[in-house]
């Protein structure tokens, strides 16, 4: 699936934006069927927001649009390329923001940005420093440079994983619950990065998320995953009054004081 | 998964490793910060207990040796036994076991680690194989540094043997006359046997504990279980190598 063009956040060079495609995604770990026959696709350019409970099957989704599972049945794409295969990843930049931030800790903070550089001889060492340098400004992380992960709060673990992921110049960004652990202000920005990716660069970005604002607020369309099937999508509009009452009572739960939830459990 | 059938699928996937490694050699040069700071945790840091425990083999060596010997008059013979044992089979069976206990076993964590906190996933995504950047720099450096360790370790003993004979009482051989011996009845064959040795241990071992380690699944306890099960294989296959290294060594001077 291709694409409106890529204008790269560094060096400003034009490349395909990528879309994805879901068919028939169903996948097993021994007995338990986490994903059960999901389709969607994602088009390029697209913000597109998964949410649903904890344990529904969301980021084993993301890592199947990776390659890092294969699916038990069904296929899915990334710019109609397979994408269990190495070759995808060789050609198609993806960058995957992991929620523990999976940040190397045997490398500092600037070598974790400017790894994929190095490795992939994207530019000189001048080039990866100013390209590294500008990601940390982008984050607030210009004083961090150089502490080492286990020196950072869980927030700017997973600041440093964004900004990791700015540095490879993504043509598909992945984000996997991107505002947890983060205060409201810092929430907002990395909202308004996923946003400024798209609108500025037409990076294609997947956002995995508990978060009702950030979806709401950002995205182009809303998928609603629970017990691994695929039950609601459509655009944030349509989930400002959600017909589905299994979507309506995710995303906008009542506290209920006079009959609390548990005791429900309980009976 | 049965027992059988996880030892096929642990070489199977170790074999699969190597080959992947290997493919990416031409890349050794551009690693070459990565290959030096393998050598050195391998080799340098190493390097001190490998010579304690050396010195100390060639001891207890010439100490049992010189017991027996003495009895049917053959003590002067103490050096090439020693020299003989030390160059061919404690030499390097001491410095694979030390590599298994001190460095196999970091190895298994760091990546067992890594691959438990999701940094091996974060690699692949970014398309820069773990079999490139963390398993190619470890063998590499292991093949350079475990003939060093296994020298240094035959050395150490021959010395340590030597202290021994000379202030045992019962033995008192010098070391001139010691040394003596020992060059007499050693050839070169003798130690090169034993670097053959050592560099086959030590090539196994590092490629052993890191599929272990890449391997791990579950949480952080796996991290624990891998370590064990990488120091267990590696001194498994240290001994099941001897043997086949050593008939196959005999077999080509033959």
């Amino acid at each position: 699936m291709t694409c409106n063009p890529t204008r790269n956040p560094f060096t400003h060079t034009e490349t395909a934006a990528v879309g994805v495609s879901i068919e028939g995604l169903s996948k097993s770990f021994g007995r338990f069927e986490v994903l059960k026959n999901v389709t969607f696709s994602v088009a390029p350019g697209e913000i597109f927001v998964l949410m649903g409970p904890s344990g529904s099957g969301k980021s084993v989704l993301l890592k199947h649009i990776v390659g890092l599972e294969q699916p038990s049945a069904g296929r899915v794409t990334v710019a109609g390329r397979d994408a269990s295969s190495e070759a995808t990843r060789a050609q198609v930049r993806m960058a995957l923001v992991f929620q523990s931030g999976a940040l190397f800790n045997s490398l500092s903070v600037y070598d974790n940005l400017a790894l994929y550089p190095r490795e992939h001889q994207i530019a000189d060492e001048a080039a990866i420093r100013e390209k590294v340098m500008r990601a940390l400004q982008i984050l607030s992380l210009e004083g961090s440079a150089h502490k080492a992960p286990s020196e950072l709060s869980g927030g700017m673990k997973k600041r440093v994983a964004i900004a990791r992921g700015l540095v490879m110049e993504p043509q598909l960004m992945l984000y996997d619950e991107p505002t947890s652990e983060l205060d409201p202000v810092m929430a907002a920005t990395i909202s308004e990065i996923i946003a400024t990716l798209k609108d500025e660069y037409h990076v294609t970005s997947i956002v995995v998320s508990h978060d009702r604002e950030l979806a709401l607020g950002i995205a182009d369309r809303v998928g609603i995953l629970m017990g691994g099937e695929l039950i609601s999508l459509g655009t944030p509009a349509d989930l400002r009054t959600p017909a589905d009452p299994r979507v309506a009572e995710f995303l906008y739960p009542k506290i209920d004081l006079k009959n609390p939830r548990f005791k429900k459990l309980e009976t | 998964m049965k027992p059988l059938t996880a030892i096929l699928a642990g070489i199977g996937s170790t074999l699969q490793l190597l080959v992947s490694a290997a493919g990416y050699t031409p890349t050794l040069w551009r690693q070459r910060a990565r290959f030096i700071e393998q050598c050195y945790l391998i080799g340098y840091t190493t390097l001190p207990i490998v010579a304690i425990l050396s010195f100390f083999i060639g001891g207890v060596l010439a100490l049992q040796a010189g017991y027996s010997m003495s009895n049917f008059g053959a003590k002067q013979f103490i050096g090439s036994l020693v020299g003989l044992s030390m160059a061919r089979e404690l030499g390097p069976v001491m410095a694979a076991i030390l590599l298994a206990g001190r460095v196999g076993s970091a190895i298994a964590a760091e990546l067992a680690s890594m691959k438990v906190y999701q940094e091996i996933d974060a690699l692949e995504t970014m398309n820069i194989p773990p079999a490139k950047v963390l398993v190619l720099p470890r063998l590499a450096a292991v093949l350079v540094m475990m003939p060093v360790l296994a020298i240094i370790a035959d050395l150490v003993g021959w010395f340590g043997g030597a202290i021994v004979s000379k202030y045992t009482e019962s033995i008192a051989i010098e070391p001139e006359a010691y040394f003596s011996v020992l060059r007499r009845f050693m050839v070169f064959e003798d130690v090169l046997n034993g670097l053959i040795k050592a560099e086959v241990f030590g090539f196994a071992i590092v490629l052993v504990c890191c599929n272990i380690g890449l391997n791990t699944r579950g949480g952080p306890r796996e991290i624990g279980a891998a370590v064990t099960r990488a120091v267990v294989v590696s001194l498994i296959l240290i001994l099941v190598l001897d043997y086949f290294v050593t008939k196959a060594l005999m077999h080509l001077q033959s």
